[in-house]
């Protein structure tokens, strides 16, 4: 398929008896918005761990920007312009915040061929992508300081420093408030603006309906419903799996 | 300050340290100041694996050994120059430091620790029932009395030993400084979203050890000429592993300056102990401190301080 940025084909996940993750299809094609969703338990996280190399699956295959990744380990996968964010935030707690930007910038966009960027550069980046996140004027602190609102979107800004084509950005909203979750929705409508394609994982149906172009839904493991938000939404077999029968 | 600089400065400090130390003229002062350097040295080594990347090695002692060992070995096949043999030890021990990291960084934490505890039991073991390097009996070397330029051969070992330091010091700057710094110090943090942010973190965690084994093994290979008679149970001493982990714990394990003050004060603290109290005294004066620095000041010394001026800024 054309403009198909990342192809995942008949992929599985078993953690002893437990099948995670079962026979998952999924296309996203570069420039798009992806809400995926499904209940607790439902193998989002897992489904995000195998994309990323962060978790091995025993079947399938993972394609991104027309190669396969399987078997590659995470910090390739992320050199070649797949980023994320964790569910909880994990800055590295000793650097500053903007030391934590530098780290992608110097091991992902640095390691990439014929760039390199020079000490100054660096230090641009690293107040542009502060600016973009609104943290500028705490560039120097530990990331100890920050509310969570601010980890959250340095969580994002240290996934965009790597440049990547693709960021999945999981539940990096919950427990926020509503005017903070429209903040993140719109920085993450502002990041897609830029290019970048866009998978958000989220349990917020709000943020979700606003930002989503296609949602899908996954449920123990299965996909159940792939399509245009609304006709999802109203799909039956979604609401039995959110409100039972 | 750039790397040149500050490594012109040490050297300055370091033939200062020399000339002052030849200035006291008493042989004793250059016996102590070896073995207060040696741990200089051991610290550094540590911290490039236990303080930047959080990987706590308690097996210093075995890379240290293998480091004098690797001397005996030579001495007894054909006899070479020192600065060679301290090369040769470096890299013996920085190729058994990359092999333990290959078997060993799958495991965090405790486990990364008692992994490395059994390297040193292992070689401690193979050592005892080697015979050609002196099995359990232990192994002499006669050193000469005098060596040309410098004059008694203990100044030329205490030299050999300050260039090693400034070597160690300005490898431990220069990493802390660098994107490997980074890289080691997000390992640290959380290995997980390292990965996700583009770096390799096995292979940073193979160079540190690879890197912390070799200066470990440098700090050794000169010992059995220092001692004249090495046995395993002196090369193997609980003394390299303890202080070797509290020194930079006691200094800081965050900047290259903790395990620098760690060294000199606790070594000095050991040496004075031996000659006025007891030399069994040394472990426990390092297990009481090493208690004392957890409790009060965990960041050490260098902790202390950065905290004391955040706090008048």
């Amino acid at each position: 398929m054309a403009g198909t940025l990342l192809e995942v084909t008949g992929l599985s996940k078993r953690f002893g008896g437990f099948v995670a993750l079962d026979g998952i299809d999924l296309n996203v094609a570069a420039g798009e918005r992806v809400g995926l969703i499904g209940p607790n338990g439902s193998g989002k996280s897992t489904l995000v761990n195998c994309i990323c190399g962060t978790l091995v699956n025993e079947t399938g295959n993972v394609r991104f920007d027309g190669e396969t990744v399987d078997g590659l380990l995470t910090h390739e996968r992320t050199r070649r312009g797949m980023a994320r964010s964790f569910q909880l935030p994990r800055p590295f707690t000793t650097l500053t915040v903007a030391d934590n930007l530098r780290v992608p910038l110097l091991y992902t966009v640095n390691a990439r061929p014929g760039r390199a960027l020079s000490p100054a550069e660096l230090d641009t980046r690293c107040a542009e992508l502060l600016q973009l996140v609104a943290l500028a004027d705490k560039g120097t602190h530990l990331p100890r300081d920050l509310t969570q609102v601010e980890m959250r979107k340095l969580e994002l800004a240290r996934a965009m420093a790597a440049e990547p084509k693709l960021l999945i950005a999981d539940e990096s909203m919950a427990g926020l408030s509503q005017s903070e979750v429209d903040d993140i929705v719109s920085l993450l409508i502002r990041l897609n603006e830029r290019g970048i394609t866009i998978i958000l994982i989220e349990h917020i149906m709000r943020a979700v309906m606003k930002f989503s172009q296609r949602l899908i839904v996954l449920v123990s493991g299965k996909k159940i419903a792939d399509g245009l938000p609304d006709a999802v939404i109203r799909d039956p077999e979604v609401e039995r799996a959110y409100l039972g029968q | 300050m750039r790397t040149r600089v500050f490594l012109l400065l040490l050297i300055a400090v370091a033939i200062a340290v020399f000339f002052a130390t030849r200035w006291v003229n008493n042989d004793y002062v250059f016996f102590a100041g070896y073995t207060v350097l040696q741990f200089v040295v051991l610290a550094t080594a540590w911290n490039i694996l236990g303080g930047y990347t959080g990987y706590v090695n308690f097996g210093s002692a075995a890379f240290f050994a293998l480091g004098a060992y690797s001397t005996v070995f030579l001495h007894k096949l054909y006899p070479l120059p020192i600065p060679l043999l301290i090369v040769i030890g470096g890299g013996v021990s920085g190729i058994v430091g990359l092999g333990m990291g290959y078997l060993t960084l799958r495991l965090r934490g405790a486990f990364f620790a008692i992994a490395t505890l059994a390297l040193a039991v292992v070689l401690q073991t193979l050592i005892v029932n080697w015979d050609y390097v002196g099995g359990s009996r232990g192994a002499y070397i006669i050193r000469p009395n005098e060596i040309a330029l410098i004059g008694p051969y203990i100044q030329y070992l205490f030299l050999l030993m300050l260039a090693l330091a400034v070597i160690a010091l300005t490898i431990a700057r220069g990493i802390e400084r660098s994107q490997l710094g980074y890289g080691f110090a997000t390992i640290r943090d959380d290995e997980l979203a390292a990965e996700a942010s583009g770096v390799p973190t096995l292979r940073l965690k193979l160079i540190a050890t690879t890197l912390s084994g070799a200066l470990m093994g440098m700090a050794g290979a000169p010992f059995p000429y220092y001692i004249g008679y090495l046995q395993p149970s002196s090369a193997f001493g609980l003394e390299y592993a303890v202080n070797s982990i509290a020194m930079p714990m006691i200094g800081g394990t965050t900047s290259w300056v903790g395990p620098l003050i760690g060294a000199i004060l606790l070594g000095s603290l050991q040496q004075i102990a031996t000659v006025t109290i007891s030399s069994a005294v040394n472990l426990l004066i390092v297990g009481l401190l090493l208690v004392a620095f957890v409790i009060i000041a965990p960041n050490g010394i260098v902790g202390l301080v950065q905290g004391w001026i955040r706090r008048t800024k």
